[in-house]
């Protein structure tokens, strides 16, 4: 039975007015943040395989270039030749990869679903402070999506100038030979800026004011202080992006000149603009998933965070310090070298905090009582996965070492084992912790744990080659490797690197059954199968309209495991403290 | 890994390398410890009848150490790569050889200033994706471009810069060894940009004369 509140969530009596609502209201236009949350999930999903798919075409052509990939005969002229891709398909199919994975995917996983999910469950709330605004926040984006994929069927093909758009090169139609698609890649994230800067007052506003009784900010869990902090980074990242890809429609479309200089304009001020915005948005990407780390790892080693003040500050360290390191994408741009020294002092300093992060995250570890469950697996493979992405930064934030580093595969074996090895494992430990919440049944821990392995091993067959390709010298955004005497002898780590990435994208197919065969025959969740403290896991599974019976009163830390004195190895944030414990949280 | 980096010919290399080595012993010693630590933790660690977890919130001295150890650690390699920076990109040494290369959609114009050594006279030659230079002689090269951002990348002279529209940008390098070296694009520039590429030939001196003379009869 469909049914609606339209209740303040404060701590007072409430009254609950329950509607019939019908299948609009229910399922496409939900006012739930539960329902809105799993709108964004299966967006996220459905996006993941376009990406994903996207990927495996350029793996193919890189180690096969120029022959036909199988299955794809019936593309069309000019963008590919009887399976065969062209370049400037190529191009494309780069961009909308990256494009699709961080905007269409990440995010709306890791920010749209889980944000929307967790916050008002894991602080007492009922719902968020503005429901409708919520529901127009997933349907924005749904127009964004839709202007996105559009540009795939338009004349000139999609977009073509990297997810990193540098003018002039996208600020002339004539230099890519792309009109329309370069034009709706824009319009779509400005709309998609739209939809995040609703998420943002969202969250922003709901956690300030509608934590339940005794849920002060130092007994939020991790993944709730990190949604709140990647809020604030979107509200202020947003508009530069959204100003920047303003002036660069007006450059292609209005003849100004902001980024040409015959007219007087300046190329490198769209990569201040982009990047000002683009580093902020890779900590969105990240932050998210080390506070979901955070959490399983206490629950599944049956310990409380070690550092969890520590933790909680390395975020807003992270956050603060993300500000102010852009410049390091622009090492080699042309930029004043002076200002390389301040942008690589600053790089440096930000591998401190997320150093002191995973110092803690092996901390809590230490003398803990493991479980190894498929969340777990995936939190511990972020941990070690994200630790290589932030050690090979350390190569790039060192200038001169830059100057051969940049604009190679070394790049993009960092990207991708801080946003696949980071975010993407953090997403699959998300998703098998929460699912059951989510969908009231559990997924088979079996097929959770196969996933997981062939996940593991062929993402890392597939990336860490990669950092020899860059060592080697080789470019990254190319097309045919082999147009390069001194990159042919590195061609068989291509080969290996596709055969991965194959591998790699099969596995998923393992996570796309368990997915849906769960949500149809999954054994029945209880209220807490994971034996969990946050407020969540008080709730039937899944949580009714209006989440609580009554708002809960909070009476500690979302990490006591183990706690002396409590025969069972957890004590629930609504539990009254034992007396020995209730001075410290 | 190491082991791929292209032979180095370039005078500044040896300090890229140097550094690139030194990042690589350091993060790959730590790498090591966090991945032993992690995999021991997870050996010892795994729940077992009868043992409980140890509640515990943490150690604010190992805290301490675990922010200043890495801190210091970094900013000594910024202040280590702080030279060659400056070295490689800020003080080009005055050259020996001056040529102006200019990028566009998909193509390098050297542009060589002849024996007057002035750009824009009678004797100045223009020569597509063709930079010859003398081995041991500083060579300085004005970067720029006509349409949209390329990249002048030298794997073997550990050079890399970006060609800007509306700008001219110096770069420099001294070749150690002669040989042929290819020039790519490093930064996307259109459906052209995969296979945009130069030579540079590094000529033993006698034969950097020998190609002088054949240029310009006259000299």
């Amino acid at each position: 039975m469909a049914e609606s509140s339209t209740a303040v969530a404060t701590g007072q009596a409430v009254h609950i007015h329950h509607e019939e609502l019908g299948f609009w209201r229910t399922y496409v236009f939900s006012t739930d943040h539960k329902m809105i949350g799993r709108q964004f999930l299966f967006l996220g999903l459905f996006m993941m395989v376009l990406g994903g798919l996207l990927a495996l075409m350029l793996r193919w052509q890189l180690a096969w270039p120029e022959t036909q990939i199988p299955g794809l005969g019936w593309v069309p002229e000019p963008f590919m030749y009887d399976g065969a891709m062209g370049p400037e398909f190529y191009n494309a199919v780069f961009t909308m990869h990256a494009t699709i994975m961080i905007f269409f995917v990440v995010m709306p996983i890791l920010v749209g679903c889980f944000g929307n999910f967790l916050i008002p469950l894991m602080i007492g709330a009922r719902d968020m402070a503005f429901p409708v605004l919520n529901m127009l926040s997933f349907w924005v984006g749904v127009v964004a999506g839709v202007v996105m994929l559009a540009g795939f069927f338009v004349p000139g093909g999609h977009a073509a100038g990297g997810w990193t758009s540098y003018a002039p090169l996208t600020a002339v139609p004539q230099y890519t030979g792309v009109n329309w698609g370069q034009n709706l890649w824009i319009i779509s994230l400005m709309i998609l800026g739209i939809s995040s800067l609703m998420g943002s007052i969202n969250y922003i506003t709901t956690i300030i004011n509608m934590r339940a009784p005794g849920m002060t900010f130092f007994r939020l869990p991790l993944v709730i202080w990190s949604l709140f902090i990647v809020a604030i980074l979107l509200l202020l990242a947003l508009p530069v992006l959204t100003s920047a890809l303003a002036m660069l429609l007006f450059d292609r479309t209005l003849g100004t000149s902001f980024f040409l200089p015959a007219g007087g304009g300046e190329p490198l001020l769209w990569q201040h603009l982009f990047w000002f915005f683009g580093h902020p948005e890779v900590y969105i990407l990240i932050l998210p998933a080390m506070g979901v780390a955070s959490d399983i790892l206490a629950v599944f080693a049956r310990k409380p965070i070690f550092g969890y003040r520590a933790m909680a500050f390395s975020m807003i360290a992270i956050a603060f310090l993300s500000w102010v390191v852009w410049g390091h994408h622009m090492f080699q741009s042309g930029m004043n070298p002076a200002l390389g020294t301040g942008f690589m002092i600053s790089t440096m300093v930000i591998a401190v905090p997320s150093a002191i992060k995973t110092f803690n995250w092996l901390g809590t570890l230490w003398r803990g009582s493991i479980r190894f469950t498929t969340p777990m697996l995936n939190a511990l493979a972020f941990v070690s996965m994200f630790v290589i992405g932030g050690l090979s930064g350390i190569f790039m934030a060192s200038t001169p070492v830059d100057i051969f580093i940049h604009d190679t595969y070394y790049i993009v074996a960092h990207i991708h084992y801080v946003v696949f090895g980071g975010s993407v494992f953090g997403i699959f430990a998300a998703i098998s912790y929460w699912f059951p919440k989510m969908f009231g049944r559990l997924m088979n821990e079996t097929l959770g744990k196969i996933h997981f392995w062939l996940t593991f091993v062929a993402f890392n067959g597939t990336f860490f080659p990669m950092h020899i390709l860059g060592v080697g010298g080789h470019m990254r955004r190319i097309y045919n490797p082999l147009q390069y005497e001194f990159l042919k002898p590195l061609q068989p780590i291509n080969v290996f690197i596709t055969i991965s990435a194959l591998v790699l994208g099969s596995a998923q197919l393992i996570l796309v059954v368990n997915f849906f065969w769960s949500l149809f025959a999954g054994k029945r969740a209880e209220r807490n199968p994971w034996q969990a403290n946050t407020l969540e896991w008080t709730v039937p599974s899944p949580p009714p309209h209006g989440n609580f019976e009554t708002i809960p009163v909070v009476h500690g830390g979302p990490y006591e495991y183990s706690p002396p004195g409590v025969p069972a190895d957890y004590l629930p944030q609504t539990q009254p403290r034992v007396p020995h414990l209730a001075a410290a949280h | 890994m190491m082991s791929w980096l292209p032979e180095n010919v370039s005078t500044y290399g040896g300090e890229v390398d140097s550094l690139f080595y030194l990042i690589y012993y350091i993060t790959g010693a730590t790498f090591i410890l966090v991945t032993v630590t992690l995999l021991a933790f997870l050996v010892l660690y795994r729940r077992r009848e009868g043992r409980r977890a140890t509640y515990s919130h943490g150690n604010t001295t190992l805290e301490i150490i675990w922010t200043v150890v890495p801190a210091i650690i970094l900013v000594v390699l910024s202040f280590m790569s702080q030279a060659s920076w400056a070295r490689i990109k800020s003080h080009a040494p005055p050259g020996d050889v001056e040529v102006q290369v200019t990028s566009k959609q998909f193509n390098w114009e050297m542009l060589y200033p002849g024996p007057d050594r002035k750009f824009g006279t009678a004797d100045d030659l223009m020569l597509e994706n063709e930079l010859h230079v003398p081995v041991g002689k500083i060579v300085r090269v004005y970067l720029r471009s006509k349409d949209v951002i390329h990249s002048f990348f030298l794997p073997n002279l550990r050079l890399k810069q970006d060609s800007v529209p509306g700008r001219e940008i110096l770069a420099w390098f001294e070749a150690t060894k002669p040989g042929k070296y290819e020039i790519p694009c490093a930064e996307l520039c259109g459906f052209g940009h995969s296979g945009m590429k130069g030579w540079l030939t590094v000529h033993p001196a006698d034969e950097y004369e020998k190609w002088v003379k054949e240029r310009w009869p006259s000299s």
